[in-house]
């Protein structure tokens, strides 16, 4: 219990338990999406070609202000009843707690994903003409992208006034090479016309620089001083 | 040369308008200091 | 110190103006562009100068996270609120110069790309400083500062790669350049890289002393709070 991996999975089985009674986070993310589909598919009215050409972007700005709903109320949880003190003196190791919550979020993330990708098929009249199997490997870099960056990033604006505002003011700068690469990568397997391979690989460096460079950084902001 | 003139006036205007912004912000400090010493 | 302070900005003074006499006067026309080309005396020391900027920032902002020394942290604020100010400069002028040259006002450039993130970044950092609850801001800031430089390669490899997927204007390809320009390039330079130390100095002077003042009152108030009882 008391070693890492078993805070790891304590916290992990706690958060989703959490989530299984109440809901709360999956049913906002997916409303949230729900909307800025039917208002994107309000404002363009796409043809098939020109959806294909956009719909790399816009699917991955609804995930992206969708996760952040939920990334905000990862650490409001804990703070309501002075969990994070109760973090802050256990001797657990802090980035046991981190990869815990990334976890978390990720599976969030990833039912969102799962949920709504259907539902832009239909409403955008989608089909790749590249490789599709690609947008899976697209799909799983990019979300734990969004979500090690944006689970750090709430760590740090919960401690600052308006913490609701302060996350996609932090989040959405350092992450713009990897939503670039998510929505190139789209672009480019939906229309064929490029090979996706090397936005692929630089999601991938990005998440291994990133996940490093987190994890370095946590303990020092989760002590804060 | 309106375009160059445009962009060396916007340089300035921009260096300026922080230097404005600094000098702001010590004339505030000055006062608190004032006020600081005459409770004293 | 406090006294080398007019000498210095007297020195930046006369350094600037020469740089200006340099730049409109002095430098030779460029040949296709004209006389419009002369904004490339500011525009490019000042992305030079905010770059420096930038990574003085960095440097200050891990040398916080080791010593944590107040002081350092004050320098990390002045050298990146400065930089914001210089990655502004070239911000405007960029598109000012162009417009009439490529007859647009802003191209996906992988220079103008970066330059533009790393904007985005540091207008970030400030917000966080701004925002954030007094003790923790340094911490807060100097580990955001080293994830943006983490940031910053991965931004150049995905814009480099970006830009030749996309069609782009052609930009003057490099070339070399008259010595007589260099030599002005070079004086703006020095000029800028003075004028921002010196504000900068005087933005760090701003924030030590507002710490001191804050100290103050904290304590005065306690005080007064004490006597009241």
């Amino acid at each position: 219990m008391n070693s890492p991996p078993g805070v790891t999975r304590a916290t992990l089985v706690k958060d989703l338990r959490l989530e299984w009674r109440s809901k709360d986070a999956i049913n906002s993310m997916l409303f949230f999406a729900l909307l800025v589909v039917v208002i994107f598919s309000f404002s363009f009215d796409p043809t098939a070609e020109e959806s294909r050409r956009i719909a790399g972007g816009l699917v991955w700005v609804a995930f992206l202000f969708a996760a952040v709903v939920a990334l905000n109320q990862t650490w409001a949880r804990e703070l309501r009843n002075q969990v994070l003190d109760a973090y802050r003196v256990s001797p657990a190791r802090a980035n046991s707690l981190f990869l815990a919550k990334v976890t978390g979020n990720f599976i969030f993330v990833s039912v969102l994903e799962a949920l709504m990708t259907p539902l832009f098929v239909v409403f955008y009249n989608l089909r790749a003409i590249g490789p599709a199997y690609q947008l899976l490997f697209v799909a799983v870099l990019g979300t734990w992208a969004l979500v090690v960056n944006g689970t750090f990033f709430a760590a740090m604006s919960i401690r600052t006034r308006s913490r609701e505002i302060m996350l996609p003011l932090l989040l959405f700068p350092i992450t713009i090479p990897a939503l670039l690469a998510m929505v190139e990568a789209t672009s480019s397997i939906l229309t064929g016309e490029f090979s996706a391979r090397f936005w692929i690989v630089l999601l991938a460096v990005y998440d291994v620089v990133f996940t490093t460079g987190c994890l370095l950084f946590f303990e020092i902001v989760l002590h804060g001083e | 040369m309106t375009y160059l003139f445009a962009a060396y006036v916007a340089t300035w205007v921009i260096h300026i308008a922080y230097l404005g912004h600094l000098a702001r912000g010590y004339a505030r400090l000055n006062r608190e200091i004032e006020e600081l010493n005459r409770k004293r | 110190m406090k006294r080398a302070f007019p000498i210095f900005a007297i020195l930046t003074a006369g350094l600037l103006s020469y740089g200006l006499y340099g730049a409109l006067i002095q430098a030779p026309t460029e040949q296709t562009m004209g006389d419009v080309q002369r904004i490339f005396y500011y525009h490019v020391p000042s992305a030079w100068t905010a770059f420096c900027l930038f990574f003085v920032n960095l440097v200050a902002s891990i040398v916080y996270l080791v010593r944590r020394s107040p002081k350092v942290d004050a320098l990390a604020l002045a050298s990146a609120e400065v930089g914001v100010v210089f990655c502004t400069v070239v911000l405007v002028t960029g598109p000012i110069w162009a417009r009439p040259v490529w007859g647009i006002w802003w191209t996906w450039d992988l220079r103008l790309t970066l330059t533009l993130v790393l904007w985005l970044i540091y207008v970030s950092y400030l917000m966080l400083r701004r925002f954030s609850s007094s003790g923790q801001t340094p911490v807060m800031a100097a580990v955001l500062a080293a994830l943006g430089a983490l940031d910053v390669p991965l931004v150049y490899f995905s814009i480099w790669f970006f830009r030749t997927q996309h069609p782009q204007p052609v930009i003057g390809g490099g070339g070399s350049i008259d010595p007589r320009m260099l030599h002005v390039l070079l004086m703006n330079w020095l000029a800028f890289m003075c004028f921002a130390a010196l504000v900068c100095w005087s933005r760090y002077r701003l924030e030590i002393l507002r710490r001191q003042v804050e100290e103050t009152q904290a304590l005065e108030s306690l005080l007064a709070g004490g006597s009241s009882r």
